[in-house]
């Protein structure tokens, strides 16, 4: 039980923990003039859809619009905005498919509590199945009655007598 | 035997989810801005370049908002759609055009001075609607595509319809086809005209 655990935990930690920069000849000008700001812009950039290629962020897109958002964004670090008024910018206008992250509410309780609820169920069925497997194996284990007794006996010595 | 019933059932429901899944859309992203007021802009007009026109001349009327440019492919094949709903039906439509020559990708925007730009862009779009027809009102330029992103435009061609009050009531993304057109647009266009 505890060993399929820690492989199930092992299997959810390598899903997390990658991630990608990209770097093209403008944005290495723009990091130089202002690396604090363009590194606020990288970390925003990530958490944000570029909704014309859908999967990948604002970050990683060379998309148009994908360059207009980064400089949309990069006015509005440079008006002093903060991170939650950006984002916001962004959700005002595109909805929450931007969030890479969409947040906890009612219609995405699904989205965030669906793979728990999975794992749960996966887990609680392993577990009845275990448990069965062992009642079942146990009660196989009962020692032989008389009569099976000295009929193994029986079939064992004549195997030997040929 | 019981239990490869259960098994088999379960792959039932993950095939019927995966079916609906891929059936969706993925370009049919919920709009936040239907519900609010349509965002302000105040853009010259491609017919008389020395006025301009905003959202709020047009409160009263129920009007139409479209996103189109002379290099965007689908606009042509929702134009027809556009130039007989002109002819046929008393709603305003006022276009939006859209980054007519930065959003083109055949120019090299570091070398173009901004004054330059502006003439090339509404020479190109006086060109385009002479050629295809004009079904608009008037036309809208958003040179740099400023008021694109208040709009939360991603793709052209988008459409709103605004009411009276200057609110979003439906958007669109994509061509309008004639089914679209008379389905969804023209009995939210006659409802919000009553």
């Amino acid at each position: 039980m505890k060993r399929h655990l820690l492989i199930a935990l092992l299997v959810l930690g390598s899903c997390f923990g990658s991630s990608i920069a990209i770097a093209d000849e403008a944005n290495e000008a723009a990091v130089a003039a202002d690396p604090v700001a363009e590194k606020r812009l990288q970390g925003l950039s990530e958490e944000l859809r570029c909704l014309v290629c859908q999967n990948q962020t604002i970050a990683d897109s060379n998309a148009e619009l994908a360059q207009d958002l980064r400089h949309e964004i990069r006015i509005m670090i440079k008006e002093g905005k903060s991170d939650k008024e950006i984002v916001d910018f962004m959700v005002a206008r595109y909805g929450d498919f931007v969030l890479y992250r969409p947040p906890v509410k009612g219609i995405t309780l699904l989205l965030w509590g669906g793979p728990l609820a999975l794992m749960l169920f996966g887990l609680f069925a392993l577990q009845r199945y275990l448990r069965r497997r062992n009642a079942r194996l146990n009660a196989e284990d009962q020692p032989l009655s008389a009569a099976d007794s000295s009929r193994a006996d029986a079939l064992l010595k004549e195997s030997e007598q040929k | 035997m019981n239990r490869y019933y259960w098994i088999l059932g379960a792959f039932a429901a993950l095939v019927a989810l995966l079916a609906v899944g891929l059936n969706l859309n993925p370009r049919d992203v919920p709009s936040p801005l239907v519900g609010k007021p349509a965002p302000a802009f105040n853009l010259n007009v491609l017919a008389t370049p020395e006025k301009t026109l905003a959202p709020k001349d047009m409160l009263g009327k129920v009007w139409l908002l479209n996103v189109w440019s002379s290099w965007c492919i689908s606009c042509r094949q929702e134009h027809p759609v556009l130039v007989e709903f002109s002819r046929k039906v008393d709603v305003p439509l006022i276009g939006l055009n859209y980054k007519e020559v930065r959003g083109d990708g055949e120019f090299d925007m570091s070398k173009m001075p901004a004054d330059e730009e502006k003439k090339l862009a509404f020479q190109r779009a006086n060109q385009w609607l002479a050629q295809h027809g004009n079904p608009y009102t008037l036309t809208v330029m958003d040179i740099d595509g400023r008021v694109g992103i208040d709009y939360g435009v991603y793709g052209v061609p988008e459409t709103y319809v605004i009411d009276k009050a200057g609110t979003i009531r439906m958007k669109h993304t994509g061509p309008i086809s004639p089914e679209v057109l008379t389905t969804k647009i023209m009995p939210l266009l006659a409802e919000l005209n009553k």
